[in-house]
Parts: C-alpha cells; sequence; structure tokens
C-alpha cells in the first residue's frame, strides 16, 4: 500500500484562453514537507486553491487521504489548514477573537487543540487583545498560522509565507514548520525563493504551469550534470560578459560574489583559469563547485525552452 | 543649486522622521557617489520605506538634511523628484496601454521634448528586445518583461539615481539575473543605484551595503568588509546577524 496522502492526477486549469495548469501529477506522503518552488505565474497559487477545495479543475483529479477533492470536498474542508499568501483575517476583529472565531466554525475549542499552536500563539498572547490590523507583518504571520491550525488539520497549505518578508523572518517561519512536522502534520508550502527548497524533504519546480522536476532537494542537486565552476574577479560585470563569450561556455551566471560558469567538458580548474585568465585578461579564481538548488532550477528552465 | 558642485548623488546627514512618539527614522546618515550601486538593506518594519520615501520628496523629514540629485528634499522636492527615477515592486506601469505608449507617457510627464520621445522611444524598445511587443497591452507581458520595462521606463529621463524598490520580487532565477544586468549597465553608463531586496545574494551584487535596524543604520560597508569584519562568509549571515541583534 503507498503511504501517499495526497495523489495529484494529471490535473490542468484553464481560465479562457489562459492555461494556468497543464497536466500536474505527483504525490505527497504523510508527515512530509512538500515544497512548490517557482516564480510569480508559475501556477503554485492556482494548484493550492485547487487542492484546498476552492476551485475546480478543468481536468484531472486529485485526492487527500483517499478523499476526492470535488465530490468529498465538505469532508475534506475539515482536514485541511490553509494560509493564504495575503492577509486574510478579520482585521477589526482582535487576536483572540480572530482565533475563537476560526475555532467555532470548525467547531471547536482553542483549549482542545492548543498544544499544536502553543509554541507559535504564545508570542503574541501578550498582545491578544489588540486589533489584528494593528499587527506587524510577523505578527500577523503567526496568528494567521494558528488560525489555520486550530482545528488541528491533517494537511496544511502556506502559499507563499515567506513572500516579501525579510530573511530573519523567512528563517523563523521556516523553523516553524519543522517543528509542526513533527506533529506528524503533512505540509504543502509554495515559495519564489530558490534557497527555501533545501529546507523541504521534496521538491516540486514550477514554471508556466508545469511541473519541471520532483524531487528531494539532495536528489536534485547531486543529478546536476554539467561540470560547474565558480569564478571571480575584480571586474564583475566585465568578466561575466566576457565569460559568455568563451567557446566552452555553456552558461554563465552571477552568484552572489562569484559567477558560475558551467561548460561543455570537464576541465581541471586550474586549466581551465589559466583559460579565463587568458581570454578575459583578469586575475580570476576558479574552483569547481556543486551545482545548488537555483543552479539546478535555472538549468532545467532552459532545457524547458530548447 | 547647481547640482556639478554635488560631491554625491545622495548625501544624508541626520536624517529622521517621527510619527508622534515613534521614531521610524533615527538620525541616518550616509553619502552615495556617482554610479554606485548602494543596497539599502533592513528587516521589515526597520523603517527603510520611510527612509526612501524621504529621499524621493514623497514625506517630510522631521529633522536632518538630505540631498539629492543636486537638490534638498525638504526645501526642493518637485526638483527632486524630477531628477530621480522610482521602481516599486508594485509597477507603476499602466495596464491598459501599449509598451510604447507607456514609454511615451512617462517620457512626457518628466518633460522629455517632443522629438526627443520618438527617437527614445524606439531606442528603448530596441535595447530591452521588446520590437515585437511594441504594440502589445502591458497587461498582456510575462512579469518579467513587465519588470524590465518599468526599470527602463523609471531612467527615460536621464535620471542621476534610480531608486528600485524590491524590483525582483518573485521572478524566475534567469530574469532576475537579466534584470541586475540592466542594473549593471545603467552604473557603468554613471546611474547611481538605490536598492532595496530581500534576496541577500542580491545584496552582494552591491558596491556598497547598508543594514538598517529599528530606525538607524547599523553597518554600513562594501560586502567584502561587512563580511570580514563580522567574520561570516556571506550577506545573508551578516544580515541575520545584525537585524537579529
Amino acid at each position: 500500500m503507498s503511504s501517499d496522502f495526497l495523489n495529484i492526477n494529471n490535473i490542468s486549469k484553464s481560465f479562457g484562453s489562459v492555461e494556468a495548469l497543464k497536466e500536474i501529477t505527483f504525490s505527497v506522503e504523510k508527515g512530509e514537507l512538500f515544497g512548490l518552488i517557482g516564480p510569480d505565474g508559475s501556477g503554485k497559487t492556482t494548484l493550492i486553491r485547487i487542492l484546498i477545495t476552492m476551485l475546480f479543475p478543468s481536468t484531472g483529479n486529485a485526492q487527500i487521504n483517499g478523499l476526492d477533492i470535488v465530490k468529498d470536498f465538505k469532508k475534506l474542508r475539515n482536514l485541511i489548514g490553509y494560509m493564504p499568501g495575503k492577509f486574510s483575517l478579520y482585521e477589526d476583529l482582535t487576536v483572540e477573537e480572530n482565533l475563537k472565531f476560526f475555532a467555532t466554525i470548525f467547531n471547536t475549542k482553542i483549549k482542545d487543540n492548543y498544544y499544536l499552536i502553543k509554541d507559535i500563539y504564545q508570542q503574541i498572547e501578550p498582545f491578544r487583545n489588540r486589533k489584528a490590523g494593528n499587527l506587524s507583518g510577523g505578527m500577523k504571520q503567526k496568528l494567521a498560522l494558528s488560525c489555520a491550525l486550530i482545528h488541528k488539520p491533517d494537511i496544511l497549505f502556506l502559499d507563499e509565507p515567506t513572500t516579501g518578508i525579510d530573511a530573519v523572518s523567512r528563517v523563523e517561519l521556516w523553523e516553524m514548520l519543522k517543528r509542526l512536522k513533527q506533529q506528524n502534520l503533512t505540509i504543502v508550502v509554495s515559495t519564489p525563493y530558490m534557497d527555501e527548497a533545501q529546507l523541504c524533504d521534496k521538491v516540486a519546480f514550477m514554471q508556466k504551469g508545469e511541473v519541471l522536476e520532483i524531487n528531494t532537494p539532495q536528489r536534485i542537486v547531486e543529478d546536476f550534470d554539467l561540470p560547474i565552476y565558480s569564478v571571480s574577479g575584480k571586474d564583475y560585470y566585465k568578466l561575466l560578459l566576457a565569460l559568455r563569450k568563451m567557446d566552452i561556455t555553456n552558461t554563465a551566471f552571477p552568484f552572489g560574489e562569484s559567477i558560475h560558469l558551467t561548460i561543455k567538458e570537464e576541465m581541471n580548474p586550474e586549466d581551465l583559469n589559466g583559460k579565463i585568465r587568458k581570454f578575459t585578461d583578469q586575475n580570476t579564481v576558479t574552483k569547481r563547485i556543486k551545482a545548488n538548488i537555483e543552479d539546478c532550477f535555472m538549468a532545467k528552465m532552459l532545457k524547458k525552452d530548447e | 543649486m547647481n547640482k556639478s558642485i554635488d560631491k554625491y548623488v545622495v548625501s544624508v546627514k541626520d536624517l529622521t522622521k517621527k510619527f508622534g512618539s515613534f521614531t521610524a527614522v533615527d538620525k541616518i546618515s550616509f553619502d552615495v557617489s556617482k554610479g554606485e550601486i548602494f543596497g539599502f538593506l533592513g528587516a521589515n518594519g526597520a523603517g527603510k520605506t520611510t527612509a526612501i520615501k524621504m529621499l524621493i520628496g514623497l514625506s517630510k523629514p522631521t529633522s536632518g538634511k538630505a540631498r539629492v540629485a543636486g537638490y534638498d528634499v525638504i526645501k526642493n522636492p518637485e526638483k527632486v523628484k524630477y531628477r530621480i527615477g522610482y521602481m516599486s515592486q508594485k509597477f507603476s506601469l499602466y495596464d491598459d496601454l501599449k509598451v510604447f505608449e507607456n514609454i511615451r507617457l512617462y517620457a512626457g510627464i518628466y518633460g522629455v521634448s517632443k522629438k526627443e520621445i520618438k527617437n527614445k522611444t524606439d531606442v528603448l524598445i530596441k535595447d530591452l528586445g521588446m520590437v515585437d511587443m511594441k504594440k502589445k497591452l502591458v497587461r498582456d507581458l510575462p512579469l518579467g518583461w513587465k519588470q524590465k520595462l518599468a526599470f527602463a521606463v523609471s531612467m527615460v529621463h536621464n535620471p542621476s539615481v534610480v531608486f528600485l524598490d524590491e524590483p525582483t520580487s518573485g521572478v524566475d532565477p534567469i530574469t532576475r539575473r537579466q534584470f541586475w544586468e540592466m542594473i549593471y549597465k545603467a552604473s557603468e553608463k554613471g546611474t547611481t543605484i538605490f536598492i532595496t531586496t530581500h534576496y541577500l545574494d542580491e545584496a552582494e551584487y552591491c558596491t556598497r551595503a547598508s543594514i538598517m535596524v529599528d530606525g538607524e543604520i547599523k553597518a554600513l560597508d562594501t560586502p567584502m568588509e561587512l563580511k570580514n569584519k563580522l567574520n561570516v562568509k556571506s550577506m545573508q549571515e551578516v544580515f541575520v546577524k545584525l537585524a537579529r541583534g
């Protein structure tokens, strides 16, 4: 028997002539932290909305814990927790009133499942009488997460929880998700930040409504099959332009303080550096490196476009 | 008044903004030179947006001084607006206008002469590689193209400094890099770039970066120096270390 908790079979969705999703198929295991990684417009939100039973697929089907997302939507809504990308709680209700409201509509009480949100809710409890609209961004998010969890869902969907928030709050959010995972909660999270893929058990790369790749982040990185090097030099932009003109170059992309260069055939880094120095007339340093998630995503994008 | 006497394109001294008893920006001081790519980083709520609003002449400082593009932001906020470019994460382009119409509109608003507008529009569209898309409505463009167009439009009047507020959020990694190449190109031509971002690998591309915490500038240096000082390997670590306190 398969341990898959969420099954997605061939889901497509069109809005008029726009194909938002094209034949999406994958599954998520119970207790897995699954990442939908992709830029704006790649279909992440549409897919999540279909899975939380808010939108019908045009074709295809999906099941959560054996229940069909179309036929069994009423039953499913009790099993699903959802945190939308945009803050959607009642701004004119207090922190505590919001939480009570969500507990009540799911026919439960705050104290019944308090253990699940304790870690997160404790941080905003001192402000429980403050109106939700007057909370800072980070606190709003903690409240939204508490409200999404208060009915003890089996699966939690988070739509771009880290978009537009700073690096410190991003780290905090992922720490919260990691702790929730220990409660055997299945989590599906979407993000445009490639580096967050490493924090997931498994990821789907999404681009233009299609899945480019599904695997564990470790496996994706290991499967990168081009020789890749980091090159650094004094005049960054000139170096970048020069590297692109070399005949052995496959791609050259800026990556923080160095440039990631992929070439057609493996070369000894010292020989390669010699060649680069000669060609670019810069005192460069070249190292053989391992590809990271973003290298992999870009390689998949380019392959798709070919 | 003449901008040629200014050594810096942006020069800020003890700039402060208070809202009631809350100090959003607390005596910040820094200078930005011509052609620099200046990263203006900070956590949400640190005061970045408030500071930028003062620099672009939209919000009056409580105290302190700032000169931007040759003009005093308190005395001549309208002149500042003419000499700067601005692009925010929410695009300022008109969705229901065509690509070339957006360029013409902004060129007109910024006082580019009629004769120049036609020529400028053609050059810009060609540089962007958007000749085939020239007559498309902006709303039908993919996000990446919109962003590139918005950046080009923000520089249609040859401003001495462009303020970019999270210009790359949500775009795919290849487009994000293409966008940065446009930034390099502009900086090479002498345009000063003032940029905020949540992608900290992008902070590495800046000539210098400042990190704002609770209304103050806690650190300001080249990415290399910032990393060396804190003895860490990436700007991500620099940021987390400083912003977390």
